[in-house]
This record gives structure tokens, C-alpha cells and sequence, in this order.
């Protein structure tokens, strides 16, 4: 008799409308909104800029999700165990007749959910490639898909991160420290630096591009949905929404 | 309806809770009682099913909550220390997701969230945020949250703290009202509330359980209990006092104030001769020619036994400090 979608929709309503009555939710649409907008506009890398290289694809506004994502999400996770440590509501939800990782999965799909309506409004930019080319629809539906799972990963290091503290700006710089190191694993630089190093430099990049959200959803961008990159984008999110709630049991002191 | 076996929490080296064990059944309401620090809190989280235990078993109903959580949660309305809040939800959105992680949904929930408001007196506030709410408004959302799925059993941590007289006397009177039929345990260190309310009475003192019994009964443990107070008047009054020293079972005789014709004493019993020394005070006056103007049996006070059986937080504690070495 236990309802356990129930539970979790419970605990997820509430959270969306937490982030809606207070300016979390504004604030994060309209910032990422301006900035994945924009900075394709006016940044000239990696392939130019957007309406100047007279191609009618998505890969100059897909490159910089990462990055916004880097510090928005983080933002967005920041509050969801954080708050409620600090304010002792999480004495209240974890008495409930409901389990951990029900609390764990609600909260986290309300912020999941802001971060895909933040992405779905970017449609816009869909229109106009469309408008003015003829693009290539599969990429750009692997393209947004990929940038979904980058922030999706992010997100649920977010949440751990949120729930190893009590202090939400605590939280929200482990948070990006995480990601900013997830991401950094991914970058060329990175790994021409270790092929330098010989075999096992060689060996060590590999693994660090392995393990980089980034460097998955850079063969998504290309229309590529390759095996290792759908593990990885399913894996790593349960491991640490998983970690989250380990934490959450070991953790419960005040 | 709870019971507690032989529950343990430690953090880290420190024992916080050590060897819990009592039982609450319906109709009962049961004070916990103790200094800050001695573990009250703790315990409660460990019923509730908040803290796992560190050694010790929880039974909701006979459920146990290391066993089916959820199941024994559902039998328990629950009520944190300091009453928390959703801060940024209106009193009826508060109630109505307390409802729906409760389970109830639709009409159930809308049902149960009207009842509560009604049972709070919550009708004036119910549309406002909780954070523009006054601390005894918010300390009732939150009591009303624990009421929602009508649970058997109650565990209210400190459910008058930080209220006005007026609503300390409201919250009593519901506490007492539900009583009737269910099984609440409540913590306090207000011990006027424990005669207010309780019908059975636990002390826990660093972690352990020091004494169980009656408001009444604890009562009568303590120092004053059973001591005669009385005031003679008559010429030489104070010659009375040797008699009064040598009446038997008598631990010694106090003289509160004396004057020529005047004698006002407290005559402290043994602690296990219990007979109506009054009578004897009384007669033994008469015998001297003495007026006994005043009378009185003291029946004993929740707070002496208290001091009696707890140790102050300010006293170095010698056994914290030997669970300190017995972890390192």
C-alpha cells in the first residue's frame, strides 16, 4: 500500500513551489535564458560566432552549456537539503512515512524540472537556425538532449553536495569546485598535457575523459548517442543521487 | 503503543542515551523529564524513527521501526523541538503537503487539513505565509501537522515552549483531551506542566533513566514529602521540643521561628516511617498544654525529587568524562 510516486510527487510539488514563491526560480530562468542567448552572440570561439559563420547549426549555443550549468546549477541544488537542515524541517520530512530516497528523488526532480523548462525556453534559437538555414534536426535533438544530461549530471552532484551541509553557500561552492572539475577532466588542454607525460599519461587522459560530463556530451553535439556516453549519463546522476541519501542516513545529528 | 527497548545512541565517543527502556500505551500521557543535555531530544528522534539507534529497538504498534519504517511513522504524529516550519508556505499549503507525504490525497486530505485547522484554532491564519506568523502561531501549524493523519500515538518534543501563558494553557488542555485515547509522550522541563498533564512521569538523567512513577508518586520520593509543618502556641512553647524530638519515627525536628509563647517547627520524618505523624504532633502538643494553630503534611515536590535525582549541567559531569577515556 505503499504510494510510492505519490510520496515522491508530494515532496516534488512542494519544492517547485518553493522555488517559485521565492525569486530562485525567476532568477535562474531569465540568467540562463541571457547568458545561453548571448554568449554564442558576442564570444568568437570555438567556431565562431553565431549568426557570422553562416552555418545554421546549434554547436557555437550547445559549447558554452557546460559552463553555465558550471555555476547555475549548483545555484539551483544549493538550497535542497542545505535549507532544510538549517531550518529542521528535515527532522519533519524524514518522519514522514516516506523514505529517503523518495524525499531524495522528489527534491531532486522539482530542480530537474526547473533546469529543463531554463533549457526548453531556449527554443527560440531552434526557430531561428530553422528560420534561416536548413539545419540538421537529429543533432540538434542529440545536442539538447546531451546539454539535458550535462546539467542533469551537475545537478545531482549539487544535491550531494547539499546535503553534506547545513550552510547553502558552503554548499553551493563544493558544488562548483565538483563540477568545475568534472568539466576540467574534459578539456583538451588537460589531457595534452598528460599525453605529454608518456603511456600512462596517455592512460590517465583517456580515463579523465571518461569520466568528464563534458566530453560525453561533446559526441552528442555531434549527433553521436554512443553507448558509453548513455551509461555514463545514467550511472553517474544515480550515483550521486545515491551518495546523497547515504549521506543523508549517516549524517542525521544536529 | 511505543515502546522503547534498551534503546543506545552514541555520537562519536560520547554516550548520549544509554539503555532506554518504557512503554506508552494508549490513554497514558507520559512526561520526559530531565536537564538540558540529558538525552531527551535524542530519544525522541530515535522513536520517531529520525535517528537510527545505536543499539535498542523502537516498536511503533508492535512494528518495528528498523523493520518497516514507514508503517510505524504512520502510527506517529510527531512534533520536533522548536517546531519547524516550511517557511515560505501558507498554513493550509503547510498542512496539505503534510497531508499528501501522509498518504492522504483529494478529499481525505482536504478533510484532514480542516479538522486540524479547527482543533488549532488555525481558521484565522490559514492563508498567510508561515514566516509572517508569531512563534505561537507557527508552534501550532506545526502541532496541527503532527494531528493530520489522526495517529495513535503522539511524541510532542517541548510542545509549550516559547508560548504565552494563554496558549500553554490551550496546547494542555488539547494534550489532555487527547490523552483520553491515545498514547503521547511529551518532554518538558517545565515541571508544573507535568502535574498539568502526565499521567506517568520519566526522569533521564545523562542518558539514563533515573526514576518512573506518578506525578504523585515522585512526589512522595522527595525530601518534603510527609514532613509536618506546625505552628504551636502556648506558654514556653519551645519547652515542647524535646518531646517532640523523641516521638518515634521522627529524623529530626527544624524550629522555622521561635518566640516565648510562639514555636513554628518542621518535623521531617524517616524516610520509611510513613504513619500520620501529624496526629502524634498534634497530641504531643496538647499534652504540653499547647494550642497547635497550625498544621500541615507536606505531600512532597516534583522539583526537590528532581534535584535529587539529577545532576545540574554546571557540575563538572565525572561520567561524561570517563566515557570520554573508556572511547578514546
Amino acid at each position: 500500500m505503499t504510494n510510492a510516486w505519490g510520496n515522491i510527487w508530494a515532496v516534488c510539488k512542494r519544492e517547485l513551489g518553493a522555488y517559485f514563491t521565492s525569486p530562485v526560480a525567476y532568477v535562474f530562468i531569465i540568467i540562463f535564458l541571457v547568458l545561453a542567448g548571448f554568449l554564442p552572440w558576442i564570444l568568437p570561439f570555438p567556431a565562431g560566432r553565431f549568426f557570422e559563420r553562416g552555418v545554421a547549426a546549434l554547436d557555437s549555443f550547445f559549447f558554452w552549456h557546460p559552463f553555465l550549468y558550471l555555476l547555475l546549477v549548483p545555484a539551483l541544488g544549493m538550497r535542497l537539503w542545505a535549507e532544510e537542515r538549517r531550518t529542521g524541517t528535515v527532522e519533519l520530512l524524514l518522519t514522514m512515512p516516506l523514505s529517503c530516497w523518495q524525499a531524495v528523488a522528489g527534491k531532486f526532480l522539482a530542480a530537474w524540472g526547473m533546469l529543463a523548462l531554463a533549457l526548453a525556453l531556449t527554443f527560440p534559437m531552434v526557430l531561428t537556425v530553422a528560420y534561416l538555414g536548413e539545419p540538421d534536426g537529429g543533432q540538434i535533438a542529440t545536442g539538447y538532449l546531451g546539454s539535458l544530461l550535462v546539467g542533469t549530471t551537475y545537478l545531482s552532484i549539487a544535491c550531494m553536495t547539499s546535503a553534506m551541509t547545513r550552510n547553502q553557500v558552503v554548499s553551493f561552492i563544493l558544488a562548483v569546485v565538483l563540477c568545475f572539475l568534472n568539466a576540467a577532466a574534459g578539456l583538451s588542454a588537460v589531457a595534452e598535457l598528460l599525453d605529454g607525460w608518456g603511456r600512462p599519461g596517455a592512460a590517465a587522459a583517456d580515463l579523465l575523459m571518461g569520466l568528464s560530463a563534458a566530453s560525453h556530451f561533446g559526441a552528442m553535439q555531434r549527433g553521436l548517442l554512443e553507448f558509453r556516453g548513455v551509461v555514463y549519463f545514467l550511472a553517474v546522476p544515480l550515483f550521486f543521487l545515491f551518495a546523497t541519501a547515504v549521506i543523508l542516513r549517516g549524517r542525521r545529528t544536529r | 503503543m511505543i515502546e522503547a527497548r534498551n534503546l543506545k545512541k552514541w555520537f562519536g565517543p560520547k554516550l548520549a542515551v544509554d539503555e532506554v527502556s518504557f512503554t506508552v500505551a494508549r490513554g497514558e500521557v507520559l512526561g520526559f523529564l530531565g536537564p538540558n543535555g540529558a538525552g531527551k531530544s535524542t530519544t525522541m528522534r530515535m522513536l520517531t524513527g529520525f535517528l537510527p539507534p545505536s543499539g535498542g529497538q523502537v516498536l511503533a504498534g508492535g512494528i518495528d521501526m528498523a523493520v518497516d519504517a514507514a508503517a510505524a511513522k504512520r502510527l506517529i504524529g510527531y512534533l520536533p523541538e522548536s517546531a519547524p516550519v516550511y517557511a515560505d508556505m501558507t498554513v493550509s499549503g503547510f498542512l496539505r503537503f503534510c497531508a499528501e507525504a501522509r498518504g492522504l490525497w483529494g478529499r481525505a486530505r482536504d478533510a484532514a487539513v480542516e479538522r486540524v485547522v479547527e482543533t488549532c484554532f488555525l481558521e484565522t491564519v490559514r492563508r498567510q505565509p508561515v514566516d509572517t506568523l508569531s512563534k505561537g502561531y507557527r508552534h501550532r501549524t506545526c502541532f496541527a501537522q503532527s494531528l493530520l493523519h489522526d495517529p495513535p500515538a503522539l511524541v510532542l518534543d517541548e510542545p509549550t515552549d516559547g508560548l504565552d501563558p494563554n496558549q500553554k494553557h490551550e496546547v494542555r488542555s488539547l494534550i489532555r483531551r487527547m490523552g483520553e485515547h491515545k498514547a503521547i509522550i511529551l518532554s518538558t522541563h517545565i515541571l508544573e506542566e507535568v502535574d498539568a498533564v502526565c499521567s506517568r512521569v520519566l526522569v533521564i538523567d545523562r542518558g539514563r533513566l533515573v526514576a518512573d512513577g506518578t506525578p504523585a508518586e515522585l512526589r512522595a520520593k522527595s525530601e518534603s514529602a510527609g514532613t509536618v509543618s506546625a505552628l504551636l502556641r502556648g506558654a514556653n512553647a519551645p519547652l515542647a521540643l524535646p518531646a517532640l524530638r523523641g516521638l518515634a519515627g521522627v529524623l529530626r525536628v527544624d524550629v522555622v521561628s521561635e518566640a516565648a509563647d510562639t514555636l513554628r517547627v518542621r518535623v521531617v520524618p524517616l524516610r520509611d516511617g510513613r504513619q500520620p505523624l501529624a496526629e502524634e504532633v498534634a497530641r504531643t502538643a496538647a499534652a504540653k498544654g499547647l494550642l497547635c494553630c497550625e498544621l500541615q503534611t507536606g505531600e512532597g515536590r516534583l522539583d526537590e525529587f528532581f534535584r535529587a535525582v539529577t545532576v545540574p549541567d554546571t557540575a563538572s559531569g565525572a561520567p561524561a568524562a570517563a566515557v570520554t577515556e573508556g572511547g578514546a
